[in-house]
């Protein structure tokens, strides 16, 4: 089986803050990680290829500093780490990013793609179903259980609104996963020191045969037209007292928005 | 397009730098250069004092042909035999843009719906392009996909817009990949640019530390996903007379299907994202029994339970309660936050909500900051006073 996880590095939203006087994020210090959710994808490639066989590759398209994602991929038990680093593919937006995936996806080879279900960064979810578009390829998405992986089909719990489906699929097939799916386990000794010297592969557009109309900035149909702070809320009130006032306090609001 | 530097203008006052948000402005040889992590969002251009940035055509993606694009559709889900209540939500957003645009506004739903194809018409549709072709009874995204596809291609609408829900954010992507479009995810809000004519989209980004205006200028259709509940939904004219266009599902496949559906039905919850008002509980309720106390609050509120992942993680809730950036995005009436310290990627989930109460022993914890009314003290004090005066209230 062959299993190629895609993942991405992020800043730690966690840790990200913004300047309030001029709007714009503050970005100095704050870590970078491998996306949370992709960590649960790396696991379900890992624990796919512990049952059936078969070879784990990840990939990643971004900056030079986007290897360390790799490494640390591999130190967890990845085969093979495939970098797409190059300047024309700056300024991506969902669609450029998939399709360029997709070019490297099909160059390598795969049976089953994983994906987390959204970066936390841009947070749009779209780049796993998008590249399963460009490949022609089936997608489940929100994936929390596999239940069964044969030669060709997969059993899958896809997570909805109120419950879960049971999906079935052919293979190949892409999926993005949600954090139920598993617990991501933790780099191992050997792992780390193997992945330290590990080779990295890293390729540009000709080593993918991509359209060069279709990458970085000059390939994304969006465009960021400008960016702010959110609004800080304008009414915002403490009810003081005793409990007993500040319970009679915010009774009397509700009534006064007719939700009592 | 692009953002460069006249070197000739510039004098090296950094001016810029503070401006851009991507760290993309740097300062070589004593002037200011735009380097490749420039998202052209045109930040710097109104900050330079001697207007040496400006934004130069070419190196753009190719101008595709984008005339004859005419009409703002949304697409109506519906799960299960029911319009999810995001497709009036649309309705009202899309009638809007139509309006202004002076153009007309189609919806199209797939499968059967008890409401039935009328009501999209009542409330605020010109036009309903329907299929009850029996794929679409259970959701699988290829089937979707191809027809919506082709129905974009055959009647080339300027605007598609669709839910924010997981079945909207798992097929719309496949149809602005299919169609060479953009897509901007999970929308809060929608306009009209006055000069080009163009769709304003507003998302946030970066776990909600910043709000985004994302265009897309040269390719059609503009499509975006919008979250639920944060529409409006428009006026319901019972008289309103509109087409219904039967479309042949024609040559559909499906690699992918629906063995069974299964509904996780927990003790009061009700679609979180549906509910009007929702309680919910963070680690500072300090076990699982603090959720039984929020449950009789809610059941008496006909509400619904909600979660931070603080809750979730120790094990005192569901997951499927989650609230926040890995878990729900709700807009309800009034959210009512017990023990909850407010942490970013909360609030992102839920800052949006129409009235925000909060139930904070620590004066100074984050969620007073987006909290229409803060009460600083003890949900175990509280709570069950305000359980107390509520029943009272009720009762007269
Ligand atoms: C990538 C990422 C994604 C995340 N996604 C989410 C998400 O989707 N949703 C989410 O909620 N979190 C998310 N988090 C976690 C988030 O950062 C916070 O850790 C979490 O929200 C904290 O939960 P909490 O407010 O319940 O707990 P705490 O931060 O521990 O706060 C408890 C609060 O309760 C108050 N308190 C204690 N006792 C009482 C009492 N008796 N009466 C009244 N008040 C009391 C305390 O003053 C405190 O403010 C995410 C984190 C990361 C890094
Ligand atoms: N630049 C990237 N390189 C590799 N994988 C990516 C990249 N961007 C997104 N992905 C994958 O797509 C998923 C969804 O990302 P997004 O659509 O950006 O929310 C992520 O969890 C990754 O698995």
């Amino acid at each position: 089986m062959n299993i190629i996880i895609c993942i991405k590095q992020v800043p730690d939203t966690a840790e990200v803050k913004i300047n309030p006087e001029t709007g714009t994020l503050i970005r100095e210090g704050v870590p970078s990680i491998i996306n949370p959710f992709d960590l649960h994808a790396i696991e379900a490639g890992l624990q796919i290829k512990e049952k059936v066989g078969g070879r784990v590759s990840v990939l990643t398209m971004g900056p030079p500093q986007a290897e360390n994602a790799l490494r640390e991929a591999l130190s967890m038990g990845a085969d093979e780490a495939i970098l797409l680093t190059d300047r024309v593919f700056a300024g991506s937006d969902t669609w450029a990013t998939s399709y360029t995936l997709s070019k490297a996806i099909s160059k390598i080879g795969a049976d089953i793609i994983i994906c987390g279900k959204q970066a936390i960064d841009g947070d749009t979810a779209q780049v796993g179903p998008e590249m399963a578009e460009f490949l022609n390829i089936p997608h489940v998405s929100y994936i929390r259980k596999i239940e069964e992986i044969t030669e060709n089909s997969i059993r899958l719990q896809r997570l909805m609104d109120e419950g879960y489906d049971i999906v079935e699929s052919t293979l190949p097939v892409l999926l993005t996963v949600v954090k139920e799916l598993n617990e991501p386990r933790l780099p191992s000794l050997r792992g780390k020191m193997a992945a330290r010297n590990a080779e990295i592969k890293k390729w540009g557009p000709p080593d993918i045969g991509a359209d060069e109309n279709n990458l970085g900035l000059r390939g994304s149909p969006t465009q960021v037209k400008n960016i702010f702070a959110p609004e800080a809320r304008s009414e915002k009130r403490i009810l003081e007292g005793r409990p007993e006032e500040q319970v009679d306090a915010l009774i009397q609001e509700l009534k006064e928005f007719k939700c009592l | 397009m692009s953002v460069i530097v006249n070197v000739d203008k510039c004098t090296g006052c950094e001016e810029c730098l503070a401006s851009c948000p991507f760290d993309a402005i740097v300062i070589k040889e004593g002037r200011a250069f735009v380097n490749e992590y420039c998202q052209v969002c045109m930040a710097c251009i109104t900050v330079c004092p001697e207007g040496a940035i400006i934004e130069v055509e070419g190196e753009e993606s190719k101008g595709r042909d984008i005339h004859g694009f005419k009409g703002v559709w949304i697409f109506a889900e519906q799960r299960g035999g029911k319009i999810a209540p995001v497709a009036y939500e649309l309705l009202g957003a899309g009638r809007k843009l139509a309006d202004e645009l002076q153009t007309e506004l189609s919806a199209v739903l797939f499968g059967t719906s008890e409401e039935g194809d009328r009501e999209l018409i009542k409330w605020g549709a010109d036009r309903v392009y329907l299929s009850q072709d029996p794929i679409f009874e259970k959701f699988n995204d290829e089937p979707y996909s191809q027809l919506l596809s082709s129905l974009i291609r055959e009647h080339r609408p300027e605007i598609v817009l669709a839910g924010a829900t997981p079945i909207g954010r798992s097929f719309i992507p496949r149809v602005a990949a299919r169609l060479r479009t953009g897509l901007t995810a999970d929308c809060i809000s929608l306009a009209i640019d006055k000069t080009s004519g163009n769709l304003l989209q507003i998302r946030p980004a970066f776990g909600g530390n910043i709000m985004a205006i994302i265009l897309c200028p040269n390719n059609r259709p503009q499509m975006a996903t919008v979250r639920p509940r944060v529409m409006k939904r428009g006026e319901y004219n019972e008289n309103k007379e509109g087409e219904i266009i039967q479309v042949k599902a024609e040559g559909l496949t499906s690699r992918t299907k629906v063995l069974e559906t299964i509904k996780e039905a927990s003790d009061i919850t009700v679609n979180l994202q549906e509910a009007e008002i929702i309680v919910s509980g963070g680690r500072g309720l300090g076990d699982p029994k603090g959720f039984r106390l929020l449950e009789q609050l809610a059941e008496l509120l006909g509400g619904a339970i909600g979660a931070s992942r603080g809750a979730v993680d120790a094990g005192w809730i569901s997951y499927s309660h989650q609230i926040g950036q890995t878990g729900k995005t709700v807009c309800p009436k009034i959210y009512l936050a017990c023990g909850i310290s407010g942490a970013v990627q909360h609030l992102v989930g839920m800052q949006s909500s129409d009235i925000i109460i909060a139930i904070n022993k620590n004066p100074k914890a984050p969620i007073f900051n987006v909290a229409t009314f803060g009460i600083v003290g003890d949900v175990y004090e509280i709570v069950p006073l305000l359980i107390k005066k509520i029943k009272e209230v009720r009762e007269g």
